[in-house]
Formats: structure tokens, sequence, C-alpha cells
């Protein structure tokens, strides 16, 4: 399936901004199942100094800095991506016991495992938190499949929480979210995120896009306006797993991958330093298209 | 004196009695612990004979004395230490005068060990942020490293490899009970106390000058010269690489002369005072980070002139606070982009951000093996016994042995310390366990090693105190160029160590931290030279360095606005501290009625009995000191004071005046505000100048301090102190410390764009101060007899009394009067001679070109010069009989006035304020 995407973000300010420096996580980045062909980043005014490099996560990031006094900052990106077909881990019972799981991941010491271990630690807007841990034991019954229990945990999210764009924004803290049962997909995914490594498990954040219009006869998926969000866990042999809790599903060929990290602080779509004075209004439209849907 | 040399190696304690004393034997832990002094049948150790036996001569009632000497220098110089938490304020640095001494073969295997542990370190950065195969090989827990707040994700792959990682780098050490020296700790970041070492030194130099050659000390200069020539080949070193994408656009500026600026949090940080005094030392320009900005991939200064290109950083911002852009986003300290300039080769920063992982006790269990695997050796100098509790054996030891241990967090938060089990309480260990078994990975526990101990000279007598010594390394690559300079210093294998150190020791016998945070001493640190090295002082060296650093003149807007407030608050406390003083002065003749304490009944003054004979004064004095009192308000702003006639009383409102620290007007806040702006830029002052600027902030504490909080009646406060003579001599003092630091600045300040701004500051003051005392005391038409007491007053105030007396002696003259402050171009105290000062300086200011047109301060000051060029005496003199005042006058100083005003605006705006607020924005 091939997939069009137009990413655009404008900044409105109220006072001319004289110098700004950005950093733009919003390339899709290519995976087994994901084939980014072309993508065009595009800044009005045009920037000064623009740079490409991959971070940490192997995220292409994009650094530019403007020197001009502006009115209106707008980022466009197209990017034209091919998604192969991906085979689902349905079979659940086929795979590691969370038991087994765990055990392997904290005492295997190939190096893979080792890197991983990384995945199973606080990160920066996901803090340990006992609610987290009382939340997730219910899933984690004995000898239950690692994929059988995430999926069983992915699902009462869905079920438990509210979608509820109004409620939260970026800054959000992960108990609010808790407290109020109720957020958007990067809270979705933070929470599925936190209790995974809450019980030991390496478990990472996946932005990227779902499909604006669904295919005929599929229902539209939440958060297919703007950027959206997932999680992924971590089982040894099998590699990492992708669940959409918010969508209560397992990606296939309506998620498009853009950047993974530990949280959202790895992967800000698009964050800056602005000098100036006076607010901005800020403005962001997704259009992900597929391009073959007639089929 | 001068001592013979020793041949008595077999001398015994017993020799030295008369300074050691039984009681130094007798401390009560004396059998377990090790002493440096004493070898371990308590013999006096052979390299502290030559100490001894110079100390033996001196006697300890003579190095009491010295001590006096070395604390009056340090607090002179300002040597200070900003104390957090309960009792913040700067506080006056402590050395003690023993240094801790160590023998040349001794400081061999340590510095060899050093220099070992510094390599290894650089290695382990270089592969955390570049392949990670220690972690992935199994060698380094991954938790040991992810877990820790200071690896940065965003500092992966930021330093090109081969490039050093670790350039700068501090150990602490403390010699266990076996007698070697153990590794406490590491300092990777931004370590501080280099310039601590190099100050103790240069003040235990002064005060004991003989002592150093005597007994063959190590030089610490030979250190910081080996530093500076590092610094200046890093980017020959960074080009070598193959990554610095402009090494052949390089400018010979660039190859041979890099700008080199110093990183500073500010003030407010517990060691600004370090970050000045190095910077100074070493000829490098002190910035914060609003002083810096990324511009065309590069960092530059923001200086009086425009941008300048910033080559090389040495930072004493933490790691995280290092670019908003990437690191964290609510620091002001740091610079937007500066990670991405890094990236690009084009400014190298000393220590690279990242470097702080290794902050870490959790690697210390695993150094061993990395030694063997990284580099074949094992680690010359252990490091303390240390547990990492991520693992579930070790962690099971520490849980079983909390009492013993200290328990440090991986992670040094700022203000954490690290806990003694011995020291805590049975709810304290609980809460402790349980903290370490919710997140095992993230604490450690080690072994408590009993320190030696140092003698120390604690009221008139030596006592062993614990003592623990900070090391400090810096890269030193085989160079590309022979410089003769260097061959004398200590670089083995790429580091060079200082032959020193900064030790501190516990402040009270008895407590178990040793921190000077914590309330420690420290001490200098003697590495003895094997034949005596010849005495060259640090203090010629340093004169040195600063006229090089004036001259080199990397001068940041921030530094200019502060030099600029520095000459407007000088220039307005000397302003302020005269005219109290006149009308203190007055007071005490009089005694001025401070009995009664309103303004209409204010007794006789013999001054004016003595001219006018009894049946003027009630009248006479009245509008005299009103007019006074007027100039005062004026000059203090602090108003209505005494411009609203008769509300508040004389003496509360003169007592305000002077030492309300809530009045913003007062001479005190002024003093204040002038400490703080010349703190602010700590590096452009000589030390001498800084010896001033501390006799003011004393006198300044002095004079707070002189108001008795229990004092009933201001009125009466006034008479004592008055009566006390202690005001006037405070401010008679005062006077001279401010004429002193006007001096230094004209006289010792290199004439470049500081000195212009801190000029232009004081021109501005002073022809304000002039124009408020004028329009306070000569505006308004009054009988002739007072008139010629407000001109002699006015005189007296603008300092013009002399010259006007010797000039014309004759009686006084209104429109000579008014000739020779407003119009005397010779009078360095006119009008017209600041304004043409000012004229001078602003016409040297760099500014872009506008073809004919005046920059709009020039047109500004040439309306002034005209007005009042333009201007007659003889006009302004003249009394009307219609009107109360002289408007002629009075148009013309309002207009001035308005003008100074503007100017100042017009000058901070146009070339201080380079800095705008900044926001960070986050979109999803």
């Amino acid at each position: 399936m091939n997939y069009k995407i137009i990413h655009k973000t404008e900044y409105s300010y109220t006072y001319p901004v004289n110098l700004c420096y950005n950093e733009a996580r919003l390339t899709p980045r290519h995976h087994v199942y994901q084939q980014c062909n072309d993508s065009q980043f595009v800044v009005q005014p045009e920037p000064k100094d623009c740079r490409e490099r991959r971070d940490f996560f192997g995220n292409t990031v994009y650094y530019f800095t403007i020197q001009q006094p502006h009115n209106q900052l707008t980022v466009t990106v197209t990017s034209h991506v091919e998604l192969k077909d991906r085979e689902l881990q349905l079979n659940f019972a086929e795979h590691l016991s969370w038991e087994e799981a765990h055990q392997q991941l904290h005492t295997d010491l190939n190096p893979e495992i080792l890197e991983i271990r990384q995945y199973v630690l606080n990160s920066p807007m996901i803090p340990a938190m006992s609610e987290l841990h009382a939340y997730a034991e219910k899933s984690f019954t004995t000898g239950r499949p690692l994929l059988e229990a995430v999926e069983d945990l992915s699902t009462r999210l869905y079920t438990d929480f509210t979608y509820d764009p109004d409620f939260t924004t970026v800054a959000t803290p992960l108990g609010d979210v808790i407290k109020h049962r109720r957020g958007v997909c990067q809270d979705f995914a933070h929470l599925g995120i936190g209790c995974l490594r809450a019980l030991g498990f390496a478990a990472r954040y996946v932005s990227g896009y779902i499909q604006t219009e669904p295919p005929p006869g599929r229902e539209p998926l939440s958060g297919a306006d703007a950027s959206h969000a997932w999680f992924s866990v971590y089982l040894p042999q099998l590699g990492w797993v992708d669940f959409d809790p918010t969508n209560n599903q397992m990606p296939t060929d309506q998620h498009i991958t853009v950047a993974w990290g530990r949280d959202y602080a790895d992967v800000t779509p698009l964050k800056g330093v602005v000098f100036g004075s006076g607010t901005h209004r800020l403005s962001v439209s997704v259009d992900c298209q597929r391009l073959d849907s007639g089929v | 004196m001068r001592l013979q040399s020793t041949n008595s190696l077999d001398r015994t304690a017993r020799n030295f009695k008369k300074v050691i004393g039984d009681s130094y034997h007798n401390t009560k832990s004396a059998e377990q612990q090790i002493d440096e002094m004493l070898s371990r049948d308590r013999q006096i150790n052979p390299h502290w004979h030559g100490f001894m036996q110079a100390l033996d001569t001196l006697g300890l009632t003579e190095m009491e004395s010295r001590h006096k000497e070395v604390q009056r220098l340090l607090r002179e110089n300002g040597v200070t230490y900003v104390v957090h938490g309960e009792q913040q304020g700067h506080r006056p640095w402590e050395l003690d005068p023993i240094p801790l001494i160590i023998s040349n073969t001794d400081w061999d295997i340590i510095s060899t060990g050093l220099t070992q542990r510094a390599k290894l370190l650089n290695l382990i950065l270089e592969d955390l942020y570049g392949e990670r195969r220690l972690i992935k090989e199994g060698l380094i827990p991954p938790e040991a490293v992810y877990a820790h707040a200071g690896f940065l994700h965003a500092c992966v792959g930021l330093i090109p490899s081969g490039f050093p990682f670790l350039l700068n780098y501090a150990a602490d050490l403390a010699r266990g009970s076996d007698g070697r020296m153990w590794v406490l700790g590491d300092r990777t970041q931004a370590p501080s106390g280099a310039g601590y070492a190099l100050e103790n030194r240069t003040a235990l130099a002064r005060a004991l000058p003989n002592l150093f050659g005597e007994v063959g000390v190590h030089r610490l200069s030979f250190f910081f010269r080996s530093l500076q020539n590092s610094v200046l080949d890093l980017q020959y070193e960074f080009g070598q690489l193959g990554q610095l994408e402009s090494v052949s656009r390089m400018t010979s500026r660039q190859k041979d002369n890099p700008h080199v600026v110093v990183l500073t949090p500010g003030p407010l940080n517990e060691t600004y005072f370090e970050h000045a005094y190095l910077a100074n030392y070493l000829g490098y320009t002190l910035v914060q980070g609003d002083d810096l900005t990324v511009w065309d991939g590069r960092v530059w200064l923001k200086s009086l002139g425009g941008l300048r290109p910033v080559d090389i950083i040495l930072r004493r911002v933490d790691d995280i606070c290092c670019d908003p852009l990437e690191l964290r986003q609510d620091s002001r300290l740091g610079v937007a982009g500066l990670l991405e300039v890094i990236r690009q080769g084009n400014v190298i920063v000393v220590n690279p951000p990242g470097s702080g992982v290794l902050e870490n006790p959790s690697l210390m269990p695993f150094l061993p093996n990395i030694a063997k695997h990284l580099i074949g050796e094992e680690l010359r100098l252990p490091s303390a016994a240390t547990w990492w509790c991520g693992e579930p054996k070790q962690r099971d030891y520490v849980l079983a042995n909390l009492k013993q241990l200290v328990i440090k967090p991986i992670y040094r938060q700022p203000g954490g310390r690290p806990l003694f089990g011995s020291e805590l309480s049975r709810t304290q260990l609980d809460r402790l366990r349980a903290q370490i078994n919710a997140e095992p990975h993230l604490y450690v526990g080690q072994e408590y090693i009993h320190f030696s101990t140092t003698p120390s000279l604690v009221e008139g007598k030596l006592e062993p105190r614990r003592t623990i010594l900070r090391t400090f390394l810096f890269s030193a690559e085989a160079r590309h160029h022979d410089d003769p300079d260097r061959g004398t210093s200590e670089e083995k294998d790429g580091y060079a160590v200082m032959p020193g150190g900064l030790t501190r020791c516990e402040g009270e016998n008895g407590g178990l931290t040793v921190s000077i945070q914590g309330g420690g001493i420290s001490k200098d640190t003697w590495i003895l030279a094997p034949e005596p090295e010849p005495h060259i002082s640090l203090w010629q060296q340093r004169t040195e360095r600063i006229q090089t650093a004036a001259a080199s003149e990397g001068l940041s807007s921030r530094a200019a606005e502060n030099l600029f407030w520095v000459g407007r608050y000088a220039e307005r406390a000397e302003g302020q501290a005269r005219l109290l003083r006149i009308m203190l002065d007055k007071a005490k003749m009089g005694k001025m009625g401070l009995e009664t304490s309103h303004l209409g009944q204010v007794a006789p003054s013999t001054l004016f009995t003595e001219t006018f004979g009894e049946e003027a004064r009630e009248v006479s004095e009245l509008t005299y000191l009103r007019s006074m009192l007027r100039s005062l308000t004026g000059l203090t702003s602090s108003h209505p004071g005494f411009a609203n006639k008769g509300e508040q009383s004389l003496e509360s409102e003169l007592l305000s005046i002077m030492l309300d620290t809530e009045n913003s007007g007062s001479l005190v806040s002024t003093l204040q505000a002038l400490v703080s702006a010349a703190y602010a830029v700590r590096d452009r002052w000589s030390t001498d100048t800084w010896r001033v600027m501390n006799n003011i902030e004393n006198l300044c504490t002095t004079l707070e301090n002189s108001v008795p909080k229990d004092a009933n009646t201001s009125a009466q406060i006034l008479t004592d102190l008055v009566l006390q003579e202690a005001e006037l001599a405070s401010l008679d003092q005062l006077m001279i410390f401010l004429s002193a630091l006007s001096g230094l600045n004209a006289e010792s300040m290199t004439q470049t764009i500081g000195w212009m701004s801190l000029d232009m500051g004081r021109r501005i003051e002073r022809a304000l101060l002039l124009i408020v005392l004028c329009r306070s005391s000569l505006v308004a038409v009054q009988d002739e007899w007072i008139e010629d007491l407000l001109l002699e007053s006015v005189l007296a105030a603008a300092e013009s009394l002399i010259t006007y007396r010797s000039r014309y002696r004759a009686a006084l003259h209104f429109p000579t009067v008014l000739e020779l402050l407003l119009l005397d171009e010779d009078n360095p105290r006119s009008l017209l001679y600041q304004l043409k000062r000012l004229q001078e300086q602003i016409r040297a200011l760099p500014r872009e070109k506008l073809g004919y047109r005046l920059s709009e301060e020039e047109q500004l000051i040439l309306e002034a010069l005209t007005q009042l060029q333009l201007s007659d005496t003889m006009d302004l003199a003249e009394r009307s009989e219609q009107t109360t005042q002289r408007n002629g006058l009075e148009k013309l100083l309002v207009r001035l006035a308005q003008i100074l005003v503007d100017m100042s605006d017009v000058l901070t705006h146009t070339y201080f304020s380079h800095s705008q607020s900044s926001v960070v924005s986050n979109q999803l």
C-alpha cells in the first residue's frame, strides 16, 4: 500500500520573531514493514541553516534556524510511504509466556537484549507510579503468553479510558491522566508503556500517522486529523510488536511510522526556541491519503 | 630567616614538641587513624621535616598571625564561595596555613594513577557516546548508564571519535588506613576547585614567602600554562581529524589566537569567584549564556562592537543546561543551538556536554575489568570499594551492611549529599531500605574510608583533621610544534596533572562529611620537588595576565552594561556621601536641633551665628536647610522625602537616606547596587580595584549594622551616631574608597571599550547630580546672604570650593559660581567638562556608518552641548523682582537633565541590550 502524507504546521506570531532554532522529527523512517520513498521538507521563510541527521534512535531530525524577522513560520512535509504486508502476530499462544520473556530479558547477555533493556527504565515523561503497576498486573495472569497479556492491557486501556482531545495537552502529567481516565493518543501510549515498564518489560513510544479517510466499510480511526501515537513492546526472539490502544488494534496497513523513542519527549515532531516577544497561534493539519485506495 | 638544609631524617616527633604538643598524639581516634605527618610508629615523616623545622623556627604564635594575614588577603581579594541553604550568601574562603605535604615519590605514584584513570575514563566516554560496546559486551550493565540522568541521548555522536572527550578532569582522593590513596569520586563535567587551589597558593606564598623556596615545592603555574597551550592547540587537533570542515578556511586569527570564553552560570553560582578568577588569570573572556548566540552555524559573542566569533568554550554550566533546544528546555544558562554547532565542528566545548555520565559511582565496581579490557592494565589507583545495588548480590550486601556504608545515588542531584548509614536513625534506615528496593539500580553503597588526618592550625595549636584532596588534570596531547616552555610541567600520556590540588579538611573535629559547602576548610597542597624550583611570584604573573585580558577585550554587551552602571553607581554614591557629609558636618557643628524633631524648631548653629549674627539665624537656617535637603532628596531619588516639606521628621528621613536598605535611593542601597554590578563583571577588575570594592562592601555592611535594632526613635539614633562621629568617620572612609576606585578606574584600566562604558556612566551620573544640586539650591530666588550660603554648599558638594577660592579669591558671586560649575571647561567637575568627555566617548563607540547622519546619541550630546554653551551666566544668574525663581536657569537645567536621561536609555537600547527573551515551543 502506498500513502501520501502532507503534514503542515503553521505558527503565527503577534509580534515579529527575529530568531528561532528548531528541531523537527517529521520524516517517516524505514522499518521492516515500511519504506519511505520520498520526503520533502519545506520551511517558510527559508531557513538560514538547515541540517539533517539521525538521532540516537535512528530517527531523521531536521535542524533549522531562521535569522530574519518573521510573523509566520510554516513547515510542510510531504512524504510518500510504502507499507508492506505485515504479518500479524495473532497466534499469541505460540509465543513466550510473560514470565519466560521477563526472565530472558533480564538474564540474557546478548548485545541486542542488553541494548533493549534501556526501554525498561523510566523516561522523562513516564515516571514509575504504583498505580501503573497495580493496573497492569490484572492482565498478567500466571503463565499467560506475553502478547496476549499486552493485547488484553491495550484493550482495557481502550475501554477504561476516554478519548478526549480537550482534556490534555502535550505537557499533561501521566498522573492526571490516570486520575481522570481521559486523554489523547499520546496519553494512551504513555499509559501502555508505563504499565509494561512497571512489570519490567521493554516498551517504546511510536509517533506517526493513520489514514485520514478509512477504506470503504471501515470505521474512521481516532487521531486521524493530526499526528498519531501508539506503543511497541519487545519480545525476545520476535522483536518489537506494535499496539494502538487508542483504537484498540494492532497496527497493520493503516499506521505510518515517523519516529520512535522512550516517550513523546524523544520524538516531539517540531520544537523550537524562539526569540521575540508576544504570543503565537498554532495550527496543524495532516492529510494522509492512500494512493491505491481503489483496490 | 634562612634554614639550614636538614640532615636529620631520624628526628622524632619529640624534637618538634614545641609545635606538635602531646595533645596531637592523644587525640581520641589517633590509634586507628593514620596521619599524613606521622609514620605508623608516630615519627615525623621525612617529607614533613623541612616544613616542621620551618614551623619550629617560626613558632606557632607567629604562624597564627600569618594565618590572620592569609585570611585578610583572601578577604581583600574577594575570594568567596556562595553558600546555598539556610545561611545564604557569600562566604569568605577559609584557608588553613598548614599545607598537605606529599612526597615526590608518593606523588609519582598518584599522578601516574590519575593519568591512567583519566585516559581510561576518556575511552569509556568515547564508547558510551559512540558504539557503546562496553554495554553490548556486558562490561557495564545498561542500567548503570541509561538510568543515569547524566547520559544525554542528544550527545551521542556529538564528538568525532579520536578527539579527546574528557579534556578536563578532577578526582577526589583520600588516603585509607592501608596508606594508599583511594579515589572517592570523579568530576568530569566542569570540575571546580583549580582556581581556588591557585588562589590558596598565592595567598600562602605571600604570607609565608620564604617557606616555599626552602621546602622545595612544585609550582602550580606550569599546569596552567600547559592548560593554556592545550586550549590553543584544540582546534588544530580537531582539524587533524579531518572533522573541522572549515579548517582550511580557518583564518590565522582562529589558528593562532582562537577566541576562548569561560561560560559561567553567573554571580549566583557557588563557585562564581573561581570562574571570574580563572578567566582573568588565563586571559579568557567571562561570559554568560545570554552573551552568546548561534548565528550562521557558529557561536558568537554579543559584544559592544557587534558579534564576535567564539572558537572555544570552557564551560562551567552543567551538561543539561547547555542548550535549551536539545537539552533542558527551561534553562537559560546555555545557548540555543549550541549542540548543532558542536556537531558541525565549529566550536569546541570543554568538556563536551554529556561528560557528566561519568560522575557515576555505579561504574566504580566495573572499572578494574574495563581497564583490563580497554587498555590491558590493572588500575593503579583503586576506587573506594563500591557496591552497585542494580545487581542483586551487591544490593543484598548493601542492605545487610547499611549501617557501615555510605549510600550515594548514582546521579548526584544539586544539593544532594551522601548518607552515612552510621548516622541514620532506625526510621531513616527503613526509609532508605525501601527507596533502594524500589529502584535499586539508582543507588550504590560505598565503604566508609577512614581518611588520613593532616595537622591543622586550630586556635593556635596543631590538631589532626581528616582531609580529602581534589586533583586536577587537563588533556595535553602530543603537540604539532615545539614550545620550550612546555617541557617542565608534568605531562604524561596525554594529560598534565596539576602538581598540587585543593585539599579540604573537616571544619569541626568529628564530622563525617568533608566539603566546602558543608563548612569545611581548605588547605594548600604541596608536592615536594626533588630539587627546589626557582620561586617566581605568581602575583607578577597574574598582573601580566590581567593586562592580556584587558588588551584582548572580548567585552560582552552585558559586561559593558554592568560597567556603565558601576560608573553611575560609584558616582552617585560619591555625590550622596559628599552631600550627607556636609549635612552631618553642619549637624555636628550646631547639633542642628537634633533634640527636637521638626525643621521649624532648629536650634542655632555656630556657623550661622558666626557669619550673620543671632538675628538672622532662624529664617536663614530654615531656608538653607530646606534647599540642601531638597538636593539630598533629588540625589537619592527618594521622593517625597524632603521635597514634601515637614511631613517626615528630619532625623528619620536623613537616617533612611543614609542607612535604609528598603529605600532604593539610600546610600547603602546605592552601595549595594554598586557592589553587585561590579561583582557581575568580577573578571574585569584588577586585584587592587577588587580590594577597594571589598572595602566598600564591608563598609556598607558596617553602615547597615550601625542601626541598633531596638532603638526607640530615629532622632535618638541619629544623635547618637553623630555624637559618636561614627557616621562621619564612615563617610570619610567611604569617600576615600570611592576616590581610590575612581583613581584606579582612571589610571589602571586600559582605555578600551570597557573603560569607555564605565566612564560614560560616570559622566552621565556626575552631570545629572550637578543639575539636581543646582536646581534645588540655585534656581529659587532667595535673600542674597542665603544664596551665598547655598552657593558655598553647592560648591563644596560639587568639589569645586577650593578651585573657586583659589581662582577668584573673592566673595561668592552668583554668575562666577555658575561659570565655574556649568561652563568652565577646565574644571573637571563642571557640567561642560562632563558633556565634552561624554561626546568624546560617544564618538569612539563602535557603530555602523550612517552616511552624514548623526546617530541618535550623537545628536543628543550635540544638542546638550549647544544649549549649554550658548547660555550666558549673567542671564542665568539674573534675579528678577517679579518672579521667585530663575526661569532661564531652570529651563536649561530641566532640558539638559532630560537629554541625559534619554542618552542613558539610547545607550542601553543600542549597545547593551542585545539579548531578547526566548520561549520554548513544543508542538504535537
